[in-house]
């Protein structure tokens, strides 16, 4: 029951039979490697295991079109044109297609989509991608028209079969059946007559009324194979003859090789070769650990001419000085310099927003194989489609010549959605370097990760607020000096519009609160770090700014922190309200808050979806802030999966935590990271992580995503009990800063 | 050298470097990949296999140091306690991205073994040392407390 949760990933353009064939030809590729290595261990897994897939795979299947194939033995296998890492796009997605074919949970099966833009483009993106929290609600409509039209074909096969018309044809959990004639099937007897159908282009969908699934908890289908070992990542492969290489990076970004003495890693047992490669130095050898020793053995001297130097205390005084002054208006109402005049009291703060690393447990890895001048690749790609050009790129090949495959992550946060394509490039590169046919597993270290740069930006808000004498809120100035990660990528056009990068501004510039003169300055900052999205991205330090400084100003009125927001929020913001009072109800209703605790509130729309979260705190006896529970409502449109949401809350929450209170990627005075690893680039760990409770609110609106909007209100949730319990405001993150 | 040792309930043997950590002679050498590498200096718990019935951080152990000894990785581990976790674990859809869990199954199996019904501290303590980046500590923690139920029950 297992191997539903496998993924056999079919080829891009090519028709069913051809995929299986395909299929076959990667699993007897991955599997070979596999039979070496099976003599020593009978009854374990094996990577690169299903044969009983392939064969169903192969066997005549009805695919109505790019995401559904049903086997003659019933299993419908949905393609999740979305990596999955966690958030539920396998889970949620099969759902979609569930619900329409009437499938039964227990027959549904997924498989991730090879990188195939025409059939799998991302359609808010216009290409293959995953993110923006997006799977769910670019999908919505499609997937389920899939599962419809599928249904569609079952049930015209079996009217023709038993000569009764279509309408009289009911469908339930995966059997097809006519009441007055008493004849029933599976979907499996009827593949075959299905196949020859017609399928329709605008099927009917449910009403929600309907739905017997969709808004239910149905098991995730790729439980069971993370608890026993058995889900592979792409470290987990394998293949034939495979080369592993590890990477030495320059020391500070942007710094070149000047140097190289590899003699030493050479004599080490298992090192094949050592390659100078545009991203570093790359090692070789026959197994993980050679390559690691080969690499300790490096004596490389670097040139840091073009090397950026600076500090990030440098960096601070430099974005500091540049939000001192009115930026370009991302938003602009009223008049906020005449109303600060004016104003009975003015409270000013400043912000510093370090860079975060994303460290997912699984480091960047890649599977590359040249050959025959076709390229094929194994990773957890997160935006297929450039990703597959980078490939493409560095070998001189059209991309039809490259087969990449999207295997499951183990975890991501952004860091493997990259809009130039670099670690694809980088293992592409390090694959050429070598020169040979054999495919080269590249895999980074924690040390890679945590200094191989792609951070969230570093970021300095400087805000200044006026209060009347009654302590209204008047005026609203907020300076955002931060790096933009858009410029000169192939979202540029996508992001920046009139010169405002979202991906620098957003969830500032839409304060939903109702302030008369208000001001959102964007101050776009050069600097020779790389940045990428990070869960949430400018949501995060935009949410902690605009939640915390609020908090202060109501505090400063003498004022309730949620009755002053509804009031803020006024009617126009129906669903910023409404996750506002349930998280306050069911805050509520957990009693008042205990002795030595304060709690503090934050509410925060992105992506779509809207989350308020409350936090208790108190002070633990290391001096340290401790957060005892947070209680979380959330509003992501129709709740597809109930319980992936909660979860995808409980995660969002423990990722924005463990960042708040401890995290800092930190640049010395030549501009050398200071982190490499856990030891002190520090996570959240069980003995940290709060009790969390989720309200989702029920919905009918169009269903948006979860990955990442649970994690802006964390922080300033916890900074305004902190600030509440303790006095102390914090505008300096993380909370708890690194000592050694 | 040639490093002989019980693996999953069989009797193995390699020829490795003695200084090679045990994680990547079970990884590369015999194909178990359920055990993961995640940082390479003990820290977060995803290469966490039972040796001599302990947990042990697998990235940090010289294989030497197994020579004779019995190893269990995640692909090996049965018992009562193991199944109670594991089964939990699918209850509760414990398991977000997946990366991690290996670890904290067994670590979580090695904590039901010792103490068969552990407080929130001991769980503290026990599973402090595996990080998960999705955060699926609220999951985990009701887990083995379930697990800890099934087996009393």
């Amino acid at each position: 029951m297992n191997q539903g949760n496998d993924i056999v990933n079919p080829v891009a353009d090519s028709n069913p039979a051809d995929q299986a064939a395909h299929g076959l030809t990667r699993r007897g590729f991955l599997k070979g490697s596999a039979a070496v290595a099976a003599s020593l261990m009978i009854g374990v897994h094996l990577p690169g295991r299903a044969n009983a897939q392939t064969a169903a795979a192969s066997d005549a299947a009805l695919s109505p079109n790019a995401f559904v194939r049903i086997n003659q033995d019933s299993t419908v296998t949905v393609i999740v044109k979305h990596i999955e890492f966690g958030q539920g796009p396998v889970t949620g997605l099969s759902t979609l297609v569930a619900e329409e074919l009437d499938a039964d949970w227990d027959q549904m099966r997924a498989e991730l989509a090879p990188a195939n833009t025409e059939k799998y483009a991302n359609k808010l993106f216009g290409l293959q991608g995953t993110g923006g929290s997006t799977a769910m609600a670019s999908s919505y409509e499609p997937m389920r028209q899939a599962g419809a039209a599928a249904r569609a074909v079952l049930v015209q096969a079996a009217a023709n079969r038993w000569g009764v018309d279509a309408s009289e044809i009911t469908v339930s959990k995966g059997t097809i059946s006519h009441s007055t004639s008493n004849q029933s099937a599976s979907f499996g007897e009827l593949v075959a007559e299905a196949s020859q159908l017609e399928v329709p282009a605008e099927p009917k969908l449910k009403s929600p009324d309907q739905f017997n699934l969709i808004g239910t908890q149905v098991r995730k289908l790729d439980t069971r194979d993370k608890t026993n070992g058995k889900q592979n990542f792409t470290l987990d492969l394998y293949p034939d003859n495979m080369v592993v290489a590890t990477i030495l990076h320059p020391p500070q970004f942007g710094a070149a090789l000047a140097s190289l003495d590899d003699s030493k890693a050479r004599q080490v047992k298992g090192v094949i070769d050592v390659k100078a490669v545009p991203a570093g130095v790359a090692v070789y050898a026959e197994d993980t650990y050679a390559a690691l020793k080969g690499r300790k053995a490096l004596d490389v001297k670097w040139d840091a001419g073009k090397a950026e130097k600076r500090s990030t205390i440098q960096m601070e005084q430099e974005y500091s000085q540049a939000a001192a002054k009115p930026g370009l208006d991302a938003r602009k109402e009223g008049d906020v310099e005449s109303a600060l005049e004016s104003a009975d009291q003015i409270i000013e703060a400043e912000y510093f927003f370090p860079f975060l690393a994303h460290a997912p447990m699984e480091t960047l890895d890649a599977v590359v194989q040249f050959r025959d001048g076709k390229v094929t690749a194994w990773m957890g790609t997160q935006i297929q489609t450039l990703d597959r050009g980078a490939l493409a790129g560095v070998f001189g090949v059209d991309q039809s010549n490259v087969t990449l495959y999207t295997e499951y992550a183990g975890g991501s946060f952004g860091r493997r959605a990259q809009p130039g394509g670099d670690f694809a490039s980088e293992a592409a590169q390090v694959t050429k370097a070598l020169g040979s046919d054999r495919p080269v597993k590249l895999m980074w270290t924690r040390e890679n990760d945590i200094q191989g740069g792609r951070y969230r930006p570093l970021a300095v808000h400087k805000l200044r607020g006026g209060l009347d004498k009654d302590g209204n809120i008047v005026a609203w100035d907020q300076q955002i000096a931060v790096q933009s990660f858009m410029k000169g990528t192939a979202f540029e056009d996508f992001m920046i519009k009139d010169g405002i990068d979202e991906s620098a501004v957003a969830g500032s510039k839409e304060l939903p609160y109702g302030i008369p003169n208000l001001r959102i300055g964007q101050h776009l900052m050069e600097n020779g770090v790389p940045t990428l999205w990070w869960r949430s991205v400018e949501h995060t330090h935009n949410a902690y700014a605009n939640e915390t400084f609020l908090d202060e100003l109501i505090e400063r009125s003498g004022k309730d922190p949620v009755e002053t927001r509804l009031k803020l929020l006024g009617d126009k913001h129906p669903r910023h309200r409404g996750v506002l009072e349930k998280a306050a109800e069911i805050a509520g209703a957990a009693g008042s808050v205990p002795d030595g605790r304060a709690r503090g509130v934050a509410v925060h729309k992105s992506f779509g979806s809207y989350v308020a979260q409350i936090a208790e705190v108190s002070e633990g006896a290391n001096g340290e802030p401790r957060v005892h529970r947070i209680w979380c409502a959330v509003d992501c449109g129709v709740p597809v999966n109930p319980d992936v949401i909660r979860a995808q809350m409980e995660g969002g929450i423990g990722y924005g935590i463990g960042a708040v209170l401890y995290d800092a990627i930190t640049l010395d005075h030549e501009g050398k990271v200071e982190q490499a690893n856990f030891d002190r680039y520090r996570s959240l760990r069980i003995n940290e992580m709060p009790e969390v409770e989720v309200a989702v609110i029920p919905s009918t609106e169009p269903p948006t995503g979860v990955g990442e909007p649970g994690t802006p209100p964390s922080g300033p949730a916890i900074a305004n009990a902190w600030r509440r319990l303790t006095g102390k405001s914090v505008h300096r993150l993380p909370l708890v800063p690194f000592t050694a | 050298m040639a490093v002989s040792f019980e693996l999953n309930g069989k009797q193995v043997s390699a020829d490795v470097d003695p200084d090679t950590p045990l994680l990547w002679v079970i990884r590369d050498h015999f194909r178990l990949t359920g055990t993961k590498f995640g940082c390479g200096i003990a820290q977060c718990g995803a290469c966490t296999v039972h040796m001599n019935g302990l947990t042990r951080r697998s990235c940090v152990t010289p294989v030497s140091q197994v020579d004779g000894g019995t190893v269990t990785t995640i692909e090996g581990l049965d018992g009562r306690e193991a199944q109670a976790v594991q089964d939990a674990w699918v209850a509760l859809d414990v398991p977000q991205c997946g990366f991690c869990q290996s670890g904290q199954v067994m670590s979580a199996a090695a904590l039901l073994r010792e103490i068969p019904n552990p407080t929130d501290e001991n769980i503290d303590q026990a599973m402090a040392g595996n990080i998960c980046r999705c955060a699926t500590y609220a999951r985990i923690r009701k887990a083995i407390h379930n697990a800890a139920d099934t087996l009393e029950g």
